[in-house]
Order: C-alpha cells, then sequence, then structure tokens
C-alpha cells in the first residue's frame, strides 16, 4: 500500500504536512464523503443509545443471538483457514514450482470472482439440495473467497527476491525448511490481509449463506427486518455484526501498517528457478484442476443446466431486459458518483500527507468494511426519520454504493496519483495554469487509468451487489441481482439462470482489472 | 525579460532555517548561476522565486513589479517564471508540441507556429513534435523543457540543477545547447546546481550559498580566484591552504617567498590553486624540495600529491597528463602567479 515512487527529490525541501495549505473546495469535498461514510456507524451507535441499554441488554443476550454468533464465528474461521491454505499452495504452485500449465491455472484460480457467491451457491443447491448446513455453506463460501488469498500471495512470491532462498538453499536447507523458515515468514502479510478480507466478506454475505439456509447474523437481520420493518432487534444484532466487523478491521489496519516492513526490494531482477515437483506434478495438477472443477465448473454447469432447462419454459424477454438496463444503469451511476467522491480523498491523501487527510482516507474504509445490510438498514431508517422524500428513491441506493465500494475507488486513484510528480502540477502553475486548469490538463489526464479502473470495480460491485439493492431499491425496480434473487427465492431456478449468466457475463472483464490492480498494490 | 531582485529573503520549515535574508539581483537578459552543496537552500529559493511557495520575510521583484512582499504574493500562474525542473518533467500524457505550447492561449496552441521556432531555439529538429517525452533521451528532454518553459516569454526562468540527472556523455552538449538557447532568447535567468564546474563555465555571474545564506556573489573568475572564505575556495574547487606571515606584498610560508594579493599583512593563511603550482624534474633545483607521494592520473591531467622536504606539509599540483614524474622521486616546485590571503 506504499505510494510509489516521484521523481529524486535531492535538496528538495521535503513538503511537511500541515505547512501547505488544505486546499479549501478540496477539504470540504473530502469532509462530506467522510461523513457519508460514517452514516452507518453512527446509526448504530445511535440506536444503541436510544433502545436504552437494559432493551440492549434483553435483546443481545439472548440464546438466538449466541446460536448466531457461533454460527458465525465457526463459519468465518473455518472459511479463513480453508482459504489461507488452498490460495497460498495454490499461490506457491503457480508461482515457484514447474508446474504444468501455470499460466491457465493462474487465471482458472482466479476466474471464480467473476460468479458472485451467492450465484455459486445457487448452482450447488439447485443440482445438490442437500448442499446446506455448515459443511455446504463452508465449502461453497470457501469455494468463492479463496482467490482473496490466492491473489495476494501469487503477487507476494512474484515480488520475493529469489536471493533468499539461494541463501537458504546455500546453507543447507532443504526444499521445505527453505519454504517454512524463508518463503513463509516474508508471506504472513500477504496471507493474513487475504484472510482478513475474507473474514469482513464472509461477515456481509448474506445471498450465499440464506440461499443455504445456514442462519448467520446478516440473514437474520434481514429476517427480522422482513417480519417487523424496524424493529429494535435487528437493529441490535446490527451492532454486534459491526463489532465483529470492526475487530478484524483493527487487525487489517495494524497489520497493513506492519506490512511496509515486511516489503523487501522492488521484485525479482531475474527469472527464479522453479522447484521441480517431480512425482507430485500428477497429483497437483489434479488437485488444482479438482478445485477448479468445483469453484468453477460446478456453477457454470449448474448455469447452463438450467438455462437450457428454462428455455422450454417461458422466458420473459422483456423483464430481462429492463433488469439488465437498471444494473447497467444504477452500475454507471454508482461508479460515476463514487469515483468522482474518491477524488478528494485521495488527492488529499497523497498530495497533502498528515493527520487529517490520513484519517479521512483511514475512514473511508470503516464504512465499507461493514456489511450491505447494515448499511441499508441505517439508510433506511434515516431516510424515513429524516429525509421522507428520498425514502424509496434511486439516490439512497446509490449513497449506499458509495458508502459499499469507495475504498476500491480511493485504492485505484491513490496509485496513479502517487505515481504522478506533483512536480508536474507545479510546471503547470508556472506556465500560468490556475488550479482548476492544471486538474483538467495535467491531473486528470494522468490519472485516467486510475479513475477508470476504479469505476469499472465499483461497476462490478454494483452489477453484483444484492443485499443493499434488496432493501433500498424502489418498488417495482429490479436489477438483475434482485430478479434472480427473487426467482431463486421461489425455487425457480430455470427462470433465475438468465439472470446470473448475465451478472456473470458482465462481472467477467471487471474481475480481470481486479486481479491487475491487486497485483499492483501489492508491487508497490 | 526583465531583472530579478531579491531582497532579504527568509524562510523557515516549521523550526529549522532554510534562508536566512538572502540579498540577489539578476541583471536583465544576464544568467546566474546558484551553487551550493545539497541542503544549502538553494532550491528551496528557487520555488520562493517561482511562487510555489511563500518567503516568511523579504521582497521579490520581477522588474519594477513586486511579485512577493509579506501581506501580498502573487500566485505562481501570474508570475511568468519559466521553471524548469530537474529531469525536465515533461507531461508524459502530451506530445512535445504539446508540451511547448502548454503555457500558450487556445489560440495559439492551435496555431502551433511557435513549436519549430522553439526547438531550433534549443537545437532539436522539428521532426520531434510529434514524439511522446518517453521516446526522447535526456537530454533531448531537458530541452524541450527549456523551449516549454521559453514558449509563453516569461520574465524569468528557473532551471532546478537541469543537468544533474543526465550522463557525463550528454550534459556537456545540453548544458552548451541550453545555455546558448537562454542567451539568444535573451532570458533573464537562474541556475540552481551543486556542479562548480557547470556554474563557472555556464554563467554570467555566480552566487555561492552556504546554510542558508548567499555568501559570495561575483563573476565566475572572481569566485574562483578571489573567494569570499577559505570555505568558498574549497568549495569553488580544489585549494591548497598553509599558514604564512606576509608583509609587503610577500608571504613567506613552506612554499618559501610567494607574492600574494590583499592588502593584509601578519601571521594569516595563504591560498592558492593547484594548477599555480609548477614541477620541476631532472635537476631543475628552481624553488623548494619535495617529494612525489600520489599520482592521481585522469588522462587530461593529473593531480599529484606531494609532501614538501624536509618535513613540510603535503600539497597538491595540477600537471598536464604528458609529462609525470616518478613516484617517490624528489623533485622541485615553484608557484605560477600570486597566493590569496586570508585572516589565520
Amino acid at each position: 500500500m506504499s505510494t510509489g515512487t516521484l521523481l529524486p527529490t535531492r535538496d528538495r525541501p521535503t513538503r511537511r504536512p500541515g505547512r501547505e495549505r488544505l486546499p479549501l473546495p478540496m477539504l470540504t469535498a473530502a469532509l462530506a464523503v467522510t461523513l457519508v461514510m460514517l452514516v452507518p456507524l453512527l446509526f448504530v451507535a445511535v440506536v444503541t443509545v436510544e433502545t436504552g441499554a437494559a432493551e440492549a441488554v434483553r435483546l443481545i443476550v439472548r440464546p438466538r443471538v449466541g446460536e448466531l454468533l457461533w454460527n458465525t464465528a465457526r463459519l468465518a474461521v473455518g472459511c479463513m483457514l480453508c482459504c489461507a491454505v488452498l490460495g497460498t499452495v495454490a499461490a506457491w504452485l503457480v508461482e515457484r514450482s514447474n508446474l504444468p500449465g501455470r499460466k491457465v491455472f493462474n487465471v482458472l484460480l482466479v476466474a471464480p470472482l467473476a460468479i458472485p457467491a451467492f450465484v455459486n451457491s445457487y448452482g450447488w443447491v439447485s443440482l445438490l439440495p442437500s448442499a446446506a448446513g455448515f459443511l455446504g455453506a463452508l465449502v461453497i463460501v470457501t469455494l468463492s473467497y479463496f482467490p482473496f488469498v490466492y491473489l495476494p500471495v501469487a503477487a507476494s512470491l512474484r515480488g520475493l527476491d529469489p536471493a533468499h532462498e539461494e541463501a537458504a538453499r546455500s546453507l543447507g536447507h532443504g526444499a521445505l525448511r527453505t519454504f517454512l523458515r524463508t518463503v513463509l515468514p516474508q508471506l504472513r502479510p500477504a496471507i493474513l490481509g487475504g484472510a482478513l478480507l475474507v473474514g469482513l466478506h464472509l461477515l456481509a454475505e448474506f445471498g450465499a449463506l440464506q440461499m443455504l439456509r445456514y442462519p448467520t447474523f446478516t440473514t437474520a437481520i434481514y429476517d427480522q427486518y422482513q417480519s417487523t420493518f424496524n424493529g429494535a432487534a435487528a437493529n441490535m444484532l446490527a451492532g454486534v455484526l459491526v463489532l465483529c466487523c470492526l475487530v478484524l478491521l483493527m487487525a487489517e489496519l495494524r497489520l497493513r501498517g506492519k506490512a511496509r516492513y515486511a516489503r523487501t526490494g522492488s521484485g525479482s531482477a531475474r527469472p527464479i528457478d522453479r522447484i521441480r515437483l517431480g512425482r507430485l506434478t500428477g497429483p497437483a495438477v489434479a488437485g488444482l484442476v479438482a478445485l477448479s472443477m468445483l469453484a468453477l465448473g460446478v456453477p457454470l454447469f449448474s448455469l447452463g443446466y438450467w438455462l437450457a432447462v428454462g428455455s422450454s419454459s417461458t422466458v420473459d424477454t422483456e423483464l430481462i431486459l429492463t433488469s439488465t438496463g437498471t444494473s447497467l444503469t444504477l452500475g454507471a451511476l454508482g461508479a460515476l458518483v463514487t469515483t468522482a467522491a474518491a477524488l478528494p480523498v485521495a488527492w488529499l491523501y497523497v498530495r497533502r500527507r498528515g493527520r487529517v487527510s490520513t484519517l479521512l482516507e483511514r475512514i473511508t474504509y470503516t464504512g465499507s468494511a461493514l456489511p450491505g445490510i447494515v448499511i441499508a438498514l441505517a439508510l433506511v431508517t434515516i431516510a424515513v426519520r429524516v429525509t421522507p422524500g428520498l425514502y424509496q428513491t434511486t439516490s439512497v441506493v446509490i449513497v449506499a454504493y458509495l458508502i459499499l465500494f469507495l475504498p476500491r475507488a480511493v485504492v485505484n486513484v491513490r496509485a496513479t496519483l502517487a505515481q504522478t510528480p506533483p512536480v508536474l502540477e507545479d510546471v503547470a502553475h508556472s506556465l500560468g495554469a490556475g488550479r482548476s486548469a492544471t486538474l483538467r490538463r495535467v491531473t486528470l489526464p494522468l490519472i485516467a487509468p486510475g479513475l477508470g479502473a476504479g469505476a469499472a470495480l465499483v461497476f462490478l460491485g454494483v452489477v453484483t451487489e444484492l443485499t443493499a439493492t434488496l432493501l433500498l431499491a424502489p418498488t417495482g425496480t429490479q436489477t438483475l441481482a434482485t430478479q434472480f434473487w427473487n426467482y431463486s427465492d421461489s425455487v425457480d431456478y430455470g427462470a433465475a439462470a438468465p439472470y446470473a449468466a448475465l451478472m456473470v457475463l458482465i462481472s467477467a472483464p471487471a474481475t480481470y482489472l481486479l486481479t491487475r490492480a491487486v497485483r499492483r498494490e501489492s508491487a508497490s | 525579460m526583465t531583472a530579478l531582485t531579491i531582497a532579504g529573503v527568509t524562510k523557515s520549515y516549521v523550526d529549522t532555517p532554510v534562508l536566512s535574508g538572502v540579498d540577489l539581483h539578476v541583471p536583465h537578459g544576464s544568467l546566474t548561476a546558484v551553487l551550493g552543496p545539497s541542503g544549502c537552500g538553494k532550491t528551496t529559493l528557487l520555488r520562493l522565486i517561482a511562487g510555489f511557495a511563500d518567503p516568511d520575510a523579504g521582497t521579490i521583484a520581477f522588474g519594477e513589479t513586486v511579485v512577493f512582499r509579506p501581506g501580498h504574493s502573487t500566485k505562481p500562474q501570474h508570475r511568468r517564471a519559466g521553471y524548469v525542473p530537474q529531469e525536465g518533467a515533461l507531461f508524459p500524457h502530451l506530445t512535445v508540441a504539446a508540451n511547448i505550447t502548454f503555457g500558450l492561449s487556445r489560440a495559439d496552441r492551435r496555431d502551433g507556429c511557435r513549436v519549430s521556432e522553439l526547438l531550433d531555439l534549443v537545437g532539436l529538429a522539428s521532426a520531434l513534435s510529434g514524439r511522446y517525452p518517453h521516446e526522447l533521451s535526456g537530454g533531448q528532454q531537458q530541452r524541450v523543457a527549456l523551449a516549454r518553459a521559453l514558449a509563453p516569454r516569461p520574465e524569468v526562468v528557473l532551471l532546478d540543477e537541469p543537468f544533474s540527472a543526465l550522463d557525463a556523455a550528454l550534459r556537456e552538449g545540453t548544458r552548451r545547447a541550453v545555455a546558448a538557447a537562454l542567451r539568444s532568447a535573451g532570458a533573464t535567468a537562474v541556475l540552481v546546481t551543486h556542479d562548480q564546474a557547470e556554474a563557472l563555465s555556464l554563467a554570467d555571474q555566480v552566487g555561492v550559498m552556504r546554510a542558508g545564506r548567499l555568501v559570495q556573489l561575483d563573476s565566475p573568475a572572481a569566485v574562483y580566484t578571489r573567494p569570499f572564505d577559505t570555505g568558498v575556495a574549497s568549495f569553488v574547487g580544489e585549494a591548497v591552504l598553509m599558514p604564512a606571515t606576509v608583509s609587503a606584498g610577500q608571504a613567506v610560508c613552506a612554499l618559501g617567498r610567494i607574492p600574494v594579493t590583499g592588502p593584509d599583512e601578519g601571521d594569516l593563511h595563504v591560498m592558492i590553486r593547484p594548477e599555480q603550482l609548477v614541477i620541476h624534474t631532472n635537476g631543475d633545483r628552481r624553488g623548494v624540495p619535495a617529494r612525489v607521494r600520489e599520482i592521481s592520473y585522469f588522462g587530461h591531467d593529473a593531480s599529484v600529491r606531494l609532501d614538501l622536504l624536509p618535513d613540510g606539509p603535503s600539497v597538491v599540483a595540477r600537471i598536464t597528463g604528458t609529462s609525470l614524474p616518478a613516484l617517490d622521486s624528489d623533485v622541485h616546485l615553484t608557484l605560477s602567479g600570486s597566493a590569496v590571503t586570508y585572516p589565520g
């Protein structure tokens, strides 16, 4: 997460934080964005106070909550462990061994990201109705999320200096001991970071678990919300869930601080000697093929099957077209708004690094680490109570997308901005261009790739977003995700299939971008 | 173009003073080099002139126009100060032509007729105008950066270590081209550098900076031959320093009796340049005896370290590379020209 190098800064006074003024328009914009990001957290705090201590304790300390906590915790821990092992082993095989077909496997191991977890579990459940409960949930969610560990670990392995391994080998260590003593410690930030990301996603997962009939906080909040609309019970469950997320988020932030020390060099200058698998080649290939079959083959086969079967029944082409249009429109709007909001936050963080700008940047992560269901609950309540005119409008949905996906845009804009030397802005000023002309003629064109990548990732997120859309979209507005949900919830798998297929199709190119973004982020 | 006048400029970052009371006058159409080691504040001075940061005190004027005084600071985009940073910093998303015309009005940008004129001025072929910065060599980038700075006809041109990132092979040619372009544009220019050869060879006037102060402002020859103090003497070139007793324009020191410039008398130090020492071999016994201790051969010349005999100090002589004395041989030394005196 470092910010890359600028031009050599010899003999240049360091730009100390606070010495240069924070431009007011940028600061105001960034503050406004940050405030929006804080809405869900503030909501949880306010409703907890409103509910009162006694009532809160009564709602939280009961067997049902304990059961949900146990369900959520064992699934989160189990899934994080499985993803860590699968992701690390797969990354090592692809990056460090002489495994045949490495390029193909690299694609196959990232591709599950293009299939939303709830589509994956639809694929399994519709073929194998018994795939449910803890074990089913663990397997299916792990298959959906292990790329979150695979990607950063593979990037880390690619960036490791092979000299360390050579030194260990020359000191008499075998391949396994070398891996355990020199490689694994250096991979720890990537593995832990990936696993924590899996944990955060899992806490937020609703669709996949609901379909697998595995009750966790998200599904319980949803059911509460459906039955009582705005009960204190749902809000208190949300509060406990937020606490769980904050624990993971703190761990992630601490790790990110340390990861900087753990990183050495800027990568290997020469190709590494891959470790020969020998007799293990067969089992390794078989294992990765099996993993890809389970993670990709099953859901895709299932989709194909239901598409074929479903086409015999009537397909509502018009509904498909309108929900595709709605998804694309919401995606484009969400991407536009979110990327625009990312610009002032990223600019302040890169160009005026200081306590204020760092805090603002961090807060953008806090908001989005919260599950979509909590964000939706917060926005519904606030819309109803404070701005009734906005309730049931598209703008509330867009705000939810902003809160959920802002970090994707910030990370990308920040990275490209950091690669743009500030001296270019100085030069533009000296040539007579004012602040806005410099932004338009120099800064924006230079960070266009980052803006584009960020926008694409937000778009991907919006198209496959289910929970917040389900709760917030105006009545009668159906996206691909919600329409898919309606059908599969009523076990009409054939009718649901075209919507899932379209989501996967739209996701594929953006998934490719996500792969590149993670790679760049881990390498920088 | 106009003259540039800086008076009493002071600047601190947090509690660290970077510049204290700098006065500098750059006459209309001339090139002044500000020479100093890393961290002496010279780049800060340039950024203050450009308007990227403001001094804590003092004034900066372009001709009659005051661009900074306490309470008033003209924004950089309104100062008309052309800025050539280290490594050129061309806009990577624009072609050479678009870089050069960046500071021109929209109409002039579309017209584009100044591009070939400016490329010509900095000694580049106009065929380059369609290229992107990454397709140019470092020296070409630096010349385009100068053309870009000159295009809007700025009041002054500021160059921040413009040649330090170039290979030795490119550096000399680029320096010449840049100096020639500045002269034919009649530019009032300030060039910041830590390279004394660059400052002495390019500039009309050299300002030597040390720890945030401008300690000497003089012609290149004066800075080299009559440095303000022994510190400046050692910074702008190699210097041989030794104690001496001076009276009536003569100094008595380890080199014998030598002529000095300056009116001071008494127990002082004298400074001579290594190339002033002449080595005599083959029994030529003029001057004082010395033994050759070390020879650093550079090709075009050589630097010879000698111990004065019998137990005198060690001195360095710079001689042409064609006639080197033998190592550990005994030779004689005389001084050509005169020495400069400094308080002891």
